[in-house]
């Protein structure tokens, strides 16, 4: 036990409304009782409960881990909350342990910050926290500290959730994104832009129905049977907001080398594809929330694919292309077609095409 | 995707090429005159790039990325009318996404719209009219933007409002007409064009004949084309063996969407709904006669432009911006004065920065492919 067992219990607070007002963010015991009740009781560990302003950890149980701390934050406001495939508490957990994994750390504790707009129901934010307490549960770490606040209607979108986690990496890895050379080869573990898709999908103000759904999971799982499996992988980042296309490219302007991914082999959902080509979108830039791209050197690559297949998150892995010497800091995708093309970042937001 | 992947086939494209390739080689073309073939459509510069083609196009033939992006070619006056109609706080200003990145003189709807303007990213005229039924005590305006191919289903959603009998919709009607674009660019001085892609989304609508002058009087050849790559490599042989073959015809490659004589429910509407302007501004081309459409009176009560006192002043397209000559292919992108330093696509200084569809933005964001062969 690496926390500061808690000895006397105390029984948690009770909110007896159904709407979450401005006096359950005003530190009285309205705020208490919501606390207790939608988070302490959801999260239910030792570090929480006794309600300290921080959590406290003992150096040398986490030292038993490896030999740095990985220390990581985002924030998430997500629109809609729940949409096929997840919901914004899920993503909170899954986004930041993500984080920390694909730095090679083994991601152990999370914070949990919530900016509440008042009006929004205490059971939805009830069954937002349990979905992050079973997210976090069976990723194996635990929610030791957080923040409330309530504000004002129109002051945010229903919620923002801040999650700040802490890993440990293991002794010997050296993972950066300023190491790919030219040879190394270019992963990711399976089908890309489905988080994307699912969520553009279920703002609704598209009148599409699809059986899209989110890709949103925690990965440190695939990643340390990666790491494990291939010790010499170069570097690891998640392909979130952005897409494919701007991890390749920040891969590419850090190791100021030429990476180029062939169209065929780049998995995509048909559904997917579909939708982007419906909409004029590329789905090289929808965002995921369970992908990975991975640069391995050559002679570990097929070791990496083959550990990342044999993972139930990894199944779908590929190698999609190859790291090489061209003009420093460009990506190029090889088209089905036969052509060469340019995929650079994203200016601002990717917009559908008038015709 | 069933209907589409036959359309990227790498292998027919390969024989596609072989041809093209061929048929260049019987052809008497310098390399200090290639073949200049205008794609007209916006969508066809986007697949060009989007599947590089033109690096797999012998070196014989060039293509010049024509007018046919309506969000390239709105002037900076138009874009601060939106903004005015927009930044009323009764007004839900509607939009389709790619115009909200429009620069104005002085910010762009989507800039408005952080500043508190109301502004909404639509799919459809018909999304803005939805809207308009939902909140009666505001008044919803539709940005009613582009060629033929977007014309009819302002028409129809004109004339659904007027059936619904719903008052509180109106269209910010800035509609563009292709045929005397054409024209205009055809009548440019210095201008050297062998031949254009014709719009293939324009003329699902029009039909072919709209096009007799091109081949008739200027005597070039036109291939309507579709938006696939095997349909723009088919296209660009046929016009190649046009000109080989010293004619110029009006030629239909894309005939399974586009009927010789178009679609005569949306021509119906659009002539029900529409009249044509004396005269529209475009971005980097000017003032053209007879290229854009208005509201007919019947449906003044429709027309934003009455409904709103808007400032409607001409903004000069800055002085160092030469999108006109990219337009007509007198220059090539990146040949530009200002492509990549003071115009890119963070901040576009011209119109064919703005849209992916406009040849500069697609030249920046997909990198100029032939720079790109001759740097490897």
């Amino acid at each position: 036990m690496n926390v500061a067992p808690f000895i006397h219990t105390r029984k948690l607070g009770k909110v007896s409304v159904s709407t979450v007002t401005l006096a359950h963010g005003g530190g009285g015991k309205a705020m208490k009782d919501l606390i207790d009740d939608v988070f302490v009781a959801s999260f239910d560990n030792h570090a929480l409960a006794p309600l300290e302003d921080q959590a406290r950890f003992d150096l040398a149980e986490l030292a038993t881990h490896g030999d740095r701390l990985a220390f990581t934050t985002d924030s998430f406001v997500v629109d809609p909350l729940f949409f096929p495939g997840g919901d914004i508490g899920q993503l909170a957990v899954c986004g930041t342990v993500n984080d920390l994994a694909v730095g090679g750390a083994a991601p152990l504790y999370l914070s949990c910050a919530v900016i509440v707009e008042e009006g929004i129901t205490v059971d939805m934010l009830r069954r937002i926290a349990h979905s992050m307490a079973k997210t976090a549960k069976d990723a194996g770490v635990q929610i030791v500290t957080g923040d409330t606040k309530v504000v004002q209607r129109g002051a945010c979108d229903k919620l923002f959730i801040t999650t700040t986690g802490i890993g440990v990496i293991r002794k010997g890895l050296a993972l950066g994104v300023d190491t790919a050379r030219p040879g190394d080869m270019v992963l990711v573990n399976g089908l890309l832009g489905d988080h994307g898709a699912a969520i553009l999908c279920a703002r609704g103000d598209m009148a599409f129905d699809t059986l899209i759904e989110s890709d949103c999971a925690c990965l440190h799982g695939l990643i340390e049977a990666l790491l494990t499996a291939a010790p010499g992988v170069r570097f690891v980042r998640d392909a979130t907001r952005g897409g494919l296309a701007t991890v390749l490219n920040e891969i590419a302007d850090a190791s100021q080398v030429a990476i180029e991914i062939d169209e065929a082999v780049t998995p995509i959902r048909e559904q997917v594809k579909a939708f982007c080509e419906i909409l004029g979108l590329d789905p090289l830039y929808l965002a995921n929330e369970g992908k990975i791209v991975v640069i391995a050197p050559p002679e570990q690559a097929a070791a990496a694919l083959a550990a990342m297949r044999a993972h139930p998150l990894g199944e779908g892995a590929g190698i999609i292309g190859r790291v090489s010497q061209g003009e420093a800091g460009r990506v190029t995708m090889r088209t089905v077609f036969g052509g060469r093309r340019i995929v650079d970042m994203l200016v601002g937001e990717q917009l559908p095409r008038i015709c | 995707m069933k209907y589409l992947d036959e359309f990227r086939d790498g292998q027919k494209a390969t024989v596609l090429i072989k041809e093209i390739k061929a048929l260049v080689s019987t052809m008497t073309i310098t390399a200090a005159r290639p073949l200049y073939i205008m794609e007209v459509c916006g969508g066809h510069t986007h697949s060009i790039f989007r599947y590089g083609l033109e690096g797999m196009l012998p070196k014989e033939i060039e293509l010049i990325h024509g007018p046919g992006c309506p969000v390239c070619v709105l002037p900076m006056g138009r874009v601060d009318d939106c903004v005015s109609i927009a930044e009323d706080p009764n007004v839900i200003f509607t939009t389709f996404g790619d115009a909200m990145r429009v620069p104005g003189s002085k910010k762009s709807l989507l800039q408005a719209k952080a500043e508190g303007a109301d502004v909404r990213m639509v799919y459809s005229p018909m999304d803005a009219l939805a809207l308009a039924r939902k909140n009666p005590d505001r008044e919803v305006v539709f940005f009613g933007l582009g060629f033929e191919t977007t014309m009819p289903s302002t028409a129809l959603t004109v004339l659904q409002a007027e059936a619904e009998g719903i008052r509180n919709f109106s269209v910010f009607c800035n509609h563009i007409t292709i045929v005397p674009t054409i024209k205009a660019i055809l009548d440019s001085p210095g201008l050297q064009l062998d031949g254009f892609l014709g719009p293939g989304h324009v003329s699902m609508v029009i039909g072919t004949a709209p096009y007799a002058f091109i081949a008739n009087f200027y005597k070039k050849p036109m291939v309507v084309a579709g938006f696939e790559p095997l349909d723009i490599l088919q296209s660009i042989w046929m016009v190649l063996k046009q000109i080989k073959e010293g004619r110029a015809d009006i030629e239909n490659q894309y005939a399974r969407i586009v009927p010789d004589d178009g679609n005569a429910p949306a021509l119906q509407a659009v002539s029900r709904v529409y009249e044509l302007r004396e005269f529209f501004e475009w971005r980097g081309l000017g003032s053209i006669d007879h290229s854009g459409v208005k509201l007919r009176d019947e449906y003044v009560h429709f027309d934003a432009e009455q409904k709103f006192a808007i400032p409607n002043l001409k903004i000069a397209d800055p002085k160092s911006c030469q999108c006109g000559e990219v337009l007509k292919g007198v220059i090539k992108p990146w040949q530009c004065k200002v492509f990549g330093s003071a115009c890119t696509p963070e901040s576009p200084l011209g119109a064919l920065m703005v849209s992916s569809e406009g040849a500069c933005a697609a030249y920046y964001q997909y990198g100029g492919v032939k720079r790109y062969k001759e740097a490897v």
